[in-house]
């Protein structure tokens, strides 16, 4: 599936992607049409399915609030490109089967708009004119990302499948 | 001989783990609060499972409490009635949740706990391996009592010598954040250590671990001590000796640190007090779980003594907890915030996180001795947010503008 891709800078916080006032909620709708509401407000407006965040060092720095992943997954949107990520988005991101791919140069090479289309388990990150080479989550982050969810994985052999296939030491 | 998560993770598993290995563990307890409580709830009943343990599940109202809107209500609402459900008797809505595991001693040292809060590293100020995850991980924690962590590198900062007067735990970890930028320990443990910190309260090292966090560390430690124990009333047990492989180590002069501010829009963007002080403030918070401790309210309440705020900075004051918020009456400081024109408001997050308690508006500035700075975090996203310690917000708020508290006239 290709989209468009909305670029983002450095440093873009879970307090930019949800703010905390917008978040005292659980209702998914609410949480789609807040996201990215104060670093890109045209952001829930304009979105469409398949479309792709890319954005440079430490995207979703800040608050554990998995609304700020959640929000952008029920955007539809089909991956977050971003050249270092925090370490609690990037956990929460797989958690919720919301594609995470870490490169380096895709926010200097990339502009807002640009068709791409994106592998979440290669990394591929394709254009019309060039392709990068991205790095997709590994090890226990790639096999909830197989199962779906942290849930499914948990739901489907739990910590012990995990233990039985040495993807855990 | 490992860092100290290494050995923490060691004792746990019972066989010798390194950084790079990725294991799955119990933890001692797991804790989240009116925000991110409820996704973790959702989670887990979309397991279908049975609860882990109900004496090891520990529910916070904290980031808006009281209730400020319907939804929120709903929030409390939703913990309240899966309390009921599953008998979960660790409910607490008095202060801040990091604060209340620490006054409530559900954090321990040598202990692991995890906490759907991104500032659930500040336990590591009692020696124990703390760290923030999400609600789903949280949620599947609470059917499971496990999850997995992959052991970090660790970046040692080492203090050598002792901070001068009038700087603070709160300085230092600026500076720290400094030099090594917001993302400069991202996976990583940090470990607090040196002289400087050897002779710190448990307080101060709450304040350094909590603060790692906004550094990108997963986790943050201060090797447990006596002082560790005096405070936490735990049996002393010792670590090996350390003499461990750090990812990196930094070293810090202490005796060479000013009061530092770090100014909008990040927290990395760090001055010493002298750059940035004149700087008109329309409102002063003294609290989080950075620094509305006793020790934190005690500095402030000596600089606010016998003084009135500027009338164009409203200030607003927030113990951490309930325990704080008594002691700070006992010794008086609760009175001296008052007649010093101050609002002292309930324990708990206060306006940190921009939902109660002094939302700001466009084009304010707001001093704050809580942690993050990003735009919108306490209100309008055309704010300005300044960080630094209570002594710094304490004089600040008398003269309306950022302030060295070392400039300050005596009280006549």
């Amino acid at each position: 599936m290709s989209g468009r891709v909305f670029l983002l800078g450095d440093g873009i916080s879970t307090d930019a992607i949800m703010p905390g006032r917008y978040n005292v909620t659980t209702d998914p709708d609410a949480l789609r049409r807040a996201c990215l509401i104060e670093a890109r407000p045209d952001f829930a407006e304009t979105v469409q399915p398949g479309d792709v965040i890319v954005a440079g060092r430490n995207f979703g720095c800040g608050s554990s609030r998995e609304h700020a992943p959640l929000s952008i997954k029920r955007n539809q949107v089909a991956a977050v490109i971003a050249a270092s990520f925090n370490r609690i988005f990037y956990r929460n991101a797989v958690n919720i089967g919301l594609p995470v791919i870490r490169c380096a140069e895709a926010h200097r090479v990339l502009r807002n708009g640009d068709e791409v289309t994106v592998d979440a388990l290669t990394g591929a990150i394709t254009t019309p004119t060039l392709t990068l080479q991205g790095e997709p989550p590994s090890g226990v982050a790639l096999r909830i990302i197989e199962a779906g969810s942290l849930i499914e994985l948990i739901r489907h052999g739990g910590w012990a499948a995990l233990e039985e296939q040495r993807h855990v030491s | 001989m490992g860092t100290i998560t290494e050995e923490l993770f060691s004792r746990r598993l019972g066989r010798a783990v390194h950084a790079g290995d990725t294991v799955i563990a119990e933890v001692d307890v797991a804790m989240a609060h009116d925000v991110t409580g409820p996704l973790a709830i959702e989670a887990f009943r979309s397991l279908d499972q049975p609860l882990w343990d109900a004496s090891r599940i520990v529910f916070n109202f904290d980031h808006v409490m009281p209730a400020n809107t319907v939804a929120a209500a709903e929030l409390h609402r939703i913990i309240r009635e899966f309390c009921v459900e599953h008998t979960i008797t660790n409910l607490f809505a008095e202060g801040i949740c990091h604060q209340v595991m620490v006054d409530r001693r559900l954090a321990r040292p040598g202990g692991i706990v995890v906490g759907a809060d991104s500032h659930s590293t500040t336990y590591g100020g009692l020696g124990c391996f703390a760290t923030g995850l999400g609600s789903t991980d949280i949620g599947v924690v609470f059917a499971t009592g496990k999850t997995w962590f992959r052991i970090p590198e660790t970046v040692r900062i080492e203090v050598r010598g002792a901070l001068p007067s009038g700087v603070y735990a709160k300085d230092l970890a600026l500076h720290v954040i400094a030099r090594l930028g917001a993302d400069g320990a991202d996976y990583c443990a940090v470990e607090w250590g040196g002289d400087a910190v050897a002779t710190m309260s448990v307080d101060e090292r709450l304040t350094l671990c909590n603060l790692s966090t906004d550094f990108g560390a997963k986790t943050a430690m201060v090797e447990p001590d006596a002082v560790t124990f005096a405070h936490s009333g735990d049996d002393p047990f010792e670590l090996p000796p350390v003499r461990p492989e750090y990812l990196r180590t930094l070293v810090v002069d202490a005796e060479r640190l000013r009061p530092q501010v770090a100014v909008h829009p990040s927290i990395d963007n760090v001055h010493d007090i002298d750059e940035v002080s004149g700087t008109p403030l329309d409102e002063v918070f003294i609290g989080s779980c950075t620094n509305g401790r006793l020790s934190d309210l005690a500095i402030a309440a000596s600089i606010l003594s016998g003084r009135t705020v500027h009338p164009r900075t409203r200030t607003i004051v927030a113990p951490a907890s309930r325990g704080v918020y008594l002691d700070a009456l006992s010794a008086g400081y609760i009175e001296i915030f008052a007649r010093a024109g101050a609002l002292v408001v309930n324990p708990g997050c206060g306006p940190c996180l921009g939902r109660q308690h002094g939302v700001v508006g466009p084009g304010e500035r707001v001093l704050s001795t809580s942690n993050r700075n990003y735009p919108g975090r306490m209100g309008s996203p055309d704010a300005q947010i300044y960080l630094a310690s209570p002594a710094v917000a304490a004089a600040s708020a008398l003269a309306g503008a950022i302030t060295d508290p070392a400039t300050l006239e005596p009280v006549s």
